[in-house]
């Protein structure tokens, strides 16, 4: 550990020279104005604050400085000895008050608007939080999906990383399926958990909303602009929490109904493909999709897990032993630790055969086992 | 003098029949004497701050550039989490008590703590709970990473083995708080010399009084925010659990009833500690003393009314986030009374700048700095912005390490010429002040911007364009750290030897403690000080 350090100070030289030639990104150092009402309303009432406390710190210091310059006894002062003043210090206790309640009527005002629903929404999204991905369901336009961390930073992001993060675009705050919504339209998001709490954060739309289980928090935002907006969870959820950002794509609202057909489509197609016959060719192919966007957090993508924390599956007790010991923890999660949680309500049967079947034969793994859905049904 | 604490001293007297130590490594675990007692809260303190500082500088390390390097993301977890317990309640708090049992019966002349082995008792609970808290990082599945604030339910239903164990040591260490607590306040209450009445009592006594309040009602309140949890993960009571009907936001609500009032816990003795420095250095009594008692008052009463500004996030109705922006922006008032009055002390003062004064002056300026982004926080649009940021970082920071950790610096170059007879190196205090004051500003100041910028506090890792804040941060930090190590090396030379000080050690001093001997006997006060010398000193 010491001998990394060290050398991570060594090369500090170094990548000071890499900043000063403009290689990283460029650095803010001020609160993004945003794209929604809500956010630039956060950033005028910050800036608000922030020069209401310079204005009084540049008073205060300067006093503070005047003394310690004017008044030191080596330029000879003789201390006076009074030691209070009524008037004065009914001014400022007075004038505080005044500058307090001065911030708070607009801090009041904007609290109100940013808490006030709008009658009718144009799109809702359903955001669930879980350990440690985002979920995403339109339930007026029957769309679900996972967002998790995509694959290039979860790689780059590894204690014995082959690829450097600096050679991963938007590192860390890059998912595979981002959350897609009309720009210029009324957006409900209504965000809650399935486990611990987490926070739904993207700076540029100007507020985090806590997933809280057992509570729906909702949040009414119209996003103006077309862009993606990049944010992280904020709230700390355990091991993972670093590594579920959130991506928001605000397309036109043509582009939404498009996007919305295409998902439509891609699930028509997906339901054909569930009539055909289940072999383990299918199994696995359908399989590998589900584990990389639902297993692969905690147990990685090549099945070594992380030692000492997440059980490797390639070689595993329960992955190449009894068939019903593996349905059983995916299906109802461990008794042991509650990391390991039950999908019984997130993934379908035929999602949970898959990736039964995925697990029991990738990697070295060769149980040769086909789990079929039916089976998962069973099991239930 | 007729109270209590006399005839346990006197007996004590009389078992030595003189007034030296008890000789041999059991006077440390025996002594009731409040000089012994405070010594090892301060060395306790000095530990823990060594502890809690190796694991920050772990995270500075692990944060120096975006990757993993170090370790995995729940040893971070684990680190975040245990850092916070460790400074908040074996280094700060401890490092406070130590001050108030050396100085609080110095102050008001009496003989000793009221309750002397209540007193040894309260001490030595903590050594054993820090050791079960530093032992959870051995335990399965590792230490705690649910963050110093354990919310429910990632430390009831997902939480380790090693849960129960920080829960354990939290109770310890209340139980230790609360002992504490009343020693000092019927201390302060029954053991006045003659002559003192309450209004009277110097102000790091006064703050003590006031703290001594809040940490009877806080700690309690802790205790059963953390019996709820431990009932919580074994007995299926579900508080926390909202699939059986229970509200994680409830522990939450719980938990920061006792975080908020917490944190005033930490400032307020530190605020009495710059209010005897100030005037001593100033050369000029103390400005506004009585508008001073009704701040402290005032802090302490809101202070208890404002736990929600933690949770503005969490989904509660508008008028409640209302509520608390007012009750939290108007706490601004009495902290700044105490600011402007600070300032009016030292102008038309004649002010030299020796140690602990140095660290008094970085003390307001940069505790206000800590104050500023503490209103920024108040205002509950912008926080939608700033929570969970690393702006909440560097707000917390310079209120605790600024503040709270600056104020015992100040403390300890105040007072150690008193306690152990000798002046301490000057040149070697005035690196350490400079070097410390210089490295905690390049430490925290940038996390101000990466929390503006986007950075989510407690993360392992992060985005590429936090890079260069966070790096100048961890070289601020490594700096800080290792300053500290001289800070270790003036101590032990000062107790050691050194040139000696007079009775008055600083001469600008005032208070019934510069009227005993350097270093002051092991015994003092046995007589109650004269009515003379307490008009001389008080008025």
């Amino acid at each position: 550990m010491w001998k990394r350090l060290l050398l991570a100070l060594m090369i500090l030289p170094q990548a000071a020279a890499a900043a000063a030639q403009g290689e990283s990104p460029p650095l803010n150092f001020n609160m993004p104005y945003g794209v929604t009402a809500a956010s630039r309303d956060a950033y005028d009432m910050h800036m608000l604050l922030f020069w209401v406390c310079v204005a009084i710190g540049v008073g205060v210091f300067s006093v503070m400085i005047w003394s310690i310059i004017r008044h030191r006894r080596s330029r000879g002062a003789k201390a006076s000895q009074f030691s209070e003043n009524t008037k004065v210090e009914v001014i400022w206790t007075v004038i505080p008050v005044l500058i307090l309640a001065g911030v708070a009527v607009p801090a009041t005002a904007v609290l109100l608007k940013t808490n006030a629903e709008s009658p009718e929404p144009d799109v809702v999204v359903d955001v669930h939080g879980s350990q440690w991905k985002w979920q995403y369901a339109y339930p007026d336009q029957d769309i679900s999906f996972f967002s998790n961390l995509s694959s290039t930073s979860r790689d780059a992001g590894r204690v014995d990383a082959q690829e450097s993060p600096a050679n991963v675009p938007y590192y860390l705050l890059d998912v595979d399926n981002p959350l897609v919504v009309p720009a210029g339209q009324d957006v409900r998001l209504r965000i809650t958990s399935d486990d611990v709490i987490h926070s739904w954060w993207v700076p540029q739309l100007g507020f985090k909303t806590d997933a809280v289980p057992g509570m729906v928090n909702k949040m009414d935002i119209v996003i103006d602009e077309p862009g993606i907006y990049r944010g992280q969870c904020a709230e700390l959820c355990g091991t993972g929490h670093g590594y579920m950002p959130v991506v928001v794509e605000a397309v036109t609202p043509e582009a939404f109904t498009e996007w919305v057909a295409q998902k439509h489509q891609a699930a028509a197609e997906e339901n054909e493909k569930a009539s055909a016959p289940w072999t383990r060719e299918v199994a696995m192919r359908e399989g590998e999709k589900v584990y990389g966007s639902v297993c692969a957090a905690c147990h990685q993508a090549n099945g070594q897990g992380i030692e000492g924390t997440f059980p490797a599956l390639e070689g595993g007790k329960i992955t190449t032993g009894p068939l019903k010991a593996h349905l059983d923890i995916v299906i109802h999660g461990s008794e042991k630790n509650p990391v390991m949680q039950a999908y019984d309500k997130q993934l379908s049967d035929r999602e949970i055969a898959a990736v039964v079947t995925y697990e029991r034969n990738a990697w070295s793994n060769d149980t040769g086992d086909l789990v079929t859905p039916q089976a998962v049904e069973a099991a239930r | 003098m007729s109270q209590t604490a006399d005839s346990v001293v006197d007996q004590i007297e009389h078992d030595h029949s003189h007034a030296e130590p008890r000789k041999g490594p059991l006077r440390w675990l025996l002594t009731v004497n409040h000089k012994d007692v405070g010594t090892m809260y301060l060395v306790l303190s000095l530990v823990a701050l060594l502890v809690g500082g190796v694991m920050a500088l772990a995270i500075r390390a692990e944060l120096f550039e975006p990757g993993l390097q170090l370790m995995q993301p729940q040893f971070y977890n684990s680190l975040v989490t245990m850092h916070g317990l460790t400074m908040i309640f074996l280094a700060i708090m401890p490092g406070l008590v130590g001050l108030a049992n050396w100085m609080v019966p110095l102050q008001i002349g009496a003989a000793d703590m009221y309750w002397p082995r209540v007193n040894n008792w309260a001490f030595w609970m903590l050594p054993p709970a820090a050791l079960i808290l530093w032992w959870t990082f051995f335990m399965p599945q590792g230490a705690p990473g649910t963050g110093w604030t354990m919310y429910a339910p990632l430390s009831s239903t997902y939480g380790p083995p090693s849960v129960d164990w920080m829960i354990m040591a939290i109770h310890i260490m209340g139980i230790s708080s609360v002992l504490g607590a009343l020693n000092i306040m019927l201390t302060i209450f029954k053991m006045r010399a003659p002559g003192i009445k309450l209004t009277d009592v110097p102000l790091f006594t006064w703050s003590w009084l006031i703290t001594a309040f809040l940490l009877l009602l806080a700690m309690p309140v802790l205790a059963g925010a953390a019996t709820m949890l431990l009932t919580d993960r074994h007995f299926d009571t579900h508080f926390f659990d909202a699939a059986a009907g229970g509200n994680p936001v409830l522990f939450q609500h719980i938990f920061w009833f006792f975080g908020h009032p917490e944190v005033y816990i930490m400032i307020l003795p530190a605020f009495g500690v710059i209010s005897e420095v100030v005037p001593t250095f100033s050369h000029k009594p103390l400005f506004g003393r009585t508008s001073m008692l009704y701040a402290t008052g005032a802090i302490t009463f809101m202070s208890a009314i404002v736990w929600a500004h933690h949770m503005f996030t969490v989904g509660m109705p508008v008028t409640a986030q209302l509520f608390f922006m007012y009750t939290t922006m108007l706490i601004a008032v009495p902290t700044g009374i105490k600011v402007f009055n600070w300032v009016a002390t030292m102008w038309r003062g004649s002010l030299t700048f020796e140690t602990p004064m140095l660290w008094a002056v970085a003390f307001i300026f940069l505790f206000t700095i800590g104050g500023f982004s503490g209103l920024m926080l108040a205002d509950v649009p912008a926080d939608y912005q700033y929570q969970d940021t690393y702006f909440v970082v560097a707000h917390l920071h310079y209120v605790l390490v600024t503040g709270s950790l600056f104020a015992i610096f100040a403390a300890v170059y105040y007072w150690l010429p008193k306690w152990t007879g000798h002046m301490y190196n000057d040149r070697l205090s005035k690196w350490h002040f400079w070097l410390s004051v210089i490295s905690v500003n390049i430490t925290f100041f940038p996390m101000h911007f990466a929390g503006l910028a986007g950075m989510p506090r407690r993360i392992p890792d992060y985005a590429l364009q936090f890079t260069d804040f966070n790096m100048l941060s961890s070289v601020g930090a490594f700096v800080f750290g290792i300053t500290q190590l001289l800070f270790i090396w003036i101590v032990i030379q000062t107790v050691r030897g050194g040139r000696k000080v007079g009775d008055r050690a600083w001469e600008g001093a005032k208070g019934l403690e510069w009227t005993l001997s350097s270093p002051t006997p092991y015994h003092c006060f046995v007589e109650a000080p004269s009515r003379k010398t307490v008009d001389e000193e008080f008025h």
